[in-house]
């Protein structure tokens, strides 16, 4: 999941704000390294100053694993999973200097000093790490909203081509699977269904709130709906003959209380990766008239990579 | 049907799977008259290839003959008899428009795991992890291929699957490392690595015009194998220092061109350092060989790299590239492209691939032949499996 989170390119805002994060989150990283090579170079001396005494092979565990968070951290574009595993390491460090301070052999007034630092540390670790996770996806979905995504993708077709495909509203399930259908009221205004757990349902209306041909189009839902939501498209010509650069950008609101969580669950299972799967299949469909399927891509956990059975197929 | 299945590390099953079905307008099923094992198959089988699952069906190497044709595909019959190209291509993206076949844009549909490792997806090919598209390969009797219409070549009933079995992969794959190397009159072009592309890069080196080819291993009878059967001089590297033997074979100018056609798992002395890297997963691939080619090489020259590398690896000598302007050129091969031209050659006789072959075996040995492949026994270099033998 993080990885899949991690692929997402984000809105410009969001991408500032997750900038600072990763200022944070870098500094941390340089930070587990140098404690790391301390600790595996110098463990004797390390365990004097910190006042646990000689205890070099556990030492230089920690210090294995400093290195290696810290490397994680730096070189992992997705740096929410590492911060937690930090803020782990912390917990484990406390809890072994809390043995240190309860026995008698160690000095107590260092290792009191240690475990303050280990806290402060801890608490910066955390603070990184919820600034970090708050960027990739549904924890905060979940709370509140409006969710934003944006992603754009070059398509090798002409703009009115894309545009009049799109503008057919009918024809979005085609692309978006967690839409069962979508029906064309008039010419603004579409109903819209998507597919709940036990057979259930959502459904509401949109209306097209700009339509500049072969440009751009834009739609938000009808007061009633579940699911305040709205979106736009664009079409820009990319340069040199290298087709059409197509944006999306989408953003919700569930309704409060636990069924408003629920039904902004139901809307993608991560709106960025849901907005990044649904254009991939447009450009797929667009370029090659079919959406890419392997044998892997059958079954509701990782199908191997051989022909699913007909029953398989068929789900 | 029987095909062959990844179950781990070196762990390897011919079992039965269900028959594939079309799934999409534009795909063919093929009933596979011969596959290949690939060099590339040993990086699976020895677990450096991540995302693979139990299960996964191996081989990118195959042909055979269509049984069953989607409603998409109007330039093929039921019976034709096909070569398949191992890079599965759509032909409407703009890679594909610019004949980078390997980068088809549309084929992987698990492109966003590509992307985390590499930053953009190249194509999905068949049989090759699921970050690769997830694909069932052709170690089988049967396999489905997507966008048949553009993949697939036909070829004469009376050529032998021997000829052209190999316009698959490792032909265009040896051919496009030698055109990488932009050949010109008098040129010396090194080629590490005396497996089946290496040896079938020879032909090609030669064929565009090389002045002399020598090629670098350290098994003796691929060594041999270089010299009688494809006519380069060759360098031992386990006996002599692979650096010097070039320098002195070249005037101490060095090779115009290099070629690595031994990848992320090159074997040697210094390789203990990677070897320790990449246990401790600080490192993923051992990048000995091209090191070594990228000191060798002439001032201006080319490295040309179609050995498989998959992640990271340490001390490239970047130095050496920018200060004596080097060109480093590399690829998944973009199959499609040599299909016609190669298959020409095949049948002017001015180039016959079967020559590398050691070994025919049913399918169901798929899992011996593995190893005796990677273990280099019986002197084989090249195993082709018939998946329809009794």
């Amino acid at each position: 999941m993080a990885l899949r989170a991690a692929a997402w390119s984000d809105t410009a805002q969001r991408r500032s704000a997750t900038e600072s994060g990763r200022g944070m989150a870098q500094g941390l990283g340089w930070f587990s390294i140098a404690l790391g090579v301390a600790a595996l170079a110098a463990p004797r001396p390390l365990g004097e100053a910190i006042g646990v005494g000689d205890r070099s092979l556990l030492i230089r565990a920690i210090g294995l694993r400093e290195l290696l968070g810290g490397m994680g951290l730096l070189a992992q574009r997705q740096k929410a999973p590492w911060l937690w595993a930090r803020v782990a390491g912390d917990g484990m460090d406390l809890a072994l200097l809390g043995l240190a301070l309860a026995s008698d052999h160690h000095r107590r007034d260092r290792v009191g000093a240690t475990f303050a630092a280990v806290l402060g540390v801890a608490a910066l670790d955390a603070a990184a790490g919820r600034q970090a996770s708050g960027h990739s996806g549904m924890r905060r979905a979940r709370l509140s909203g409006p969710y934003r995504a944006a992603k754009t993708v070059t398509i090798n077709r002409p703009a009115s081509e894309l545009y009049r495909f799109w503008r057919d509203v009918e024809n979005l399930p085609r692309f978006m699977p967690h839409l069962e259908w979508v029906k064309a009221v008039d010419e603004r205004r579409s109903q819209w269904r998507i597919k709940a757990p036990a057979g259930r349902t959502i459904e509401w209306e949109s209306e097209i709130t700009e339509d500049r041909p072969n440009e751009q189009l834009a739609w938000r839902s009808l007061p009633g709906a579940a699911v305040e939501n709205s979106g736009s498209v664009t079409f820009r010509n990319a340069p040199g003959g290298r087709g059409t650069e197509v944006r999306v950008e989408f953003e919700y609101r569930p309704a409060g209380g636990a069924m408003g969580a629920v039904i902004a669950t139901l809307f993608g299972r991560e709106p960025r990766q849901q907005v990044q799967a649904d254009l991939r299949a447009f450009k797929q469909l667009m370029e090659t008239g079919e959406i890419a399927r392997a044998e892997s891509s059958f079954g509701a956990l990782k199908h191997a990579a051989q022909p699913p059975s007909e029953e398989e197929e068929v789900r | 049907m029987k095909a062959n299945c990844w179950y781990g590390k070196e762990r390897l099953r011919v079992e039965d799977v269900p028959d594939p079905r079309i799934l999409n307008p534009r795909d063919a099923i093929v009933k596979i008259t011969a596959t290949a094992i690939c060099g590339s198959d040993l990086h699976i089988y020895d677990g450096y290839i991540p995302t693979m699952e139990k299960g996964d069906v191996l081989g990118h190497e195959f042909m055979g003959e269509v049984v069953e044709l989607g409603p998409g595909v109007k330039n093929l019959k039921v019976g034709d008899r096909v070569v398949v190209p191992f890079p599965i291509a759509c032909g409407g993206c703009w890679s594909c428009q610019q004949q980078l076949y390997s980068l088809c844009e549309n084929s992987n549909p698990n492109a966003w795991m590509a992307e985390e490792m590499w930053g953009h997806s190249p194509a999905g090919l068949f049989g090759y992890s699921h970050m690769l598209g997830g694909y069932a390969g052709g170690q089988a009797q049967y396999a489905r291929v997507p966008y048949a219409d553009v993949g697939p070549i036909k070829v004469p009933a009376d050529i032998a699957d021997e000829r052209v079995l190999f316009l698959s992969d490792i032909l265009p794959t040896a051919y496009m490392a030698a055109e990488q190397c932009g050949i010109r009159p008098g040129d010396i072009v090194a080629i590490w690595g005396c497996g089946p592309v290496g040896l079938l890069a020879i032909r090609c080196a030669f064929l565009l015009g090389a002045e002399r080819v020598i090629a670098i291993d350290s098994v003796p009878y691929r060594l041999a194998m270089a010299r009688d059967k494809a006519g380069a001089e060759t360098i031992n590297r386990d006996e002599t220092d692979t650096y010097d033997a070039l320098m002195e074979m070249t005037g101490g100018r060095g090779p115009d061109a290099c070629i690595d056609a031994v990848g992320m798992e090159a074997h040697g002395l210094a390789g203990l350092y990677d070897r320790a890297k990449q246990m401790a997963m600080l490192e993923t691939d051992r990048p000995l060989v091209l090191r070594e080619a990228v000191m060798a090489c002439r001032n201006g020259g080319t490295v040309s790299v179609p050995g498989v590398y998959g992640g990271f690896f340490d001390k490239m000598p970047m130095g050496s590239v920018m200060n004596r302007s080097l060109t480093i050129k590399t690829g998944q091969t973009h199959v499609q492209r040599y299909l016609r031209p190669l298959l020409q050659r095949i049948e002017r006789e001015e180039l016959d691939p079967s020559f590398i072959i050691t070994h025919k075996l049913p399918l169901e040995r798929a899992p011996e032949a593995y190893r005796m492949f990677r273990d280099k026994m019986d002197d084989c270099v090249k195993v082709v499996l018939t998946p329809q033998a009794a």
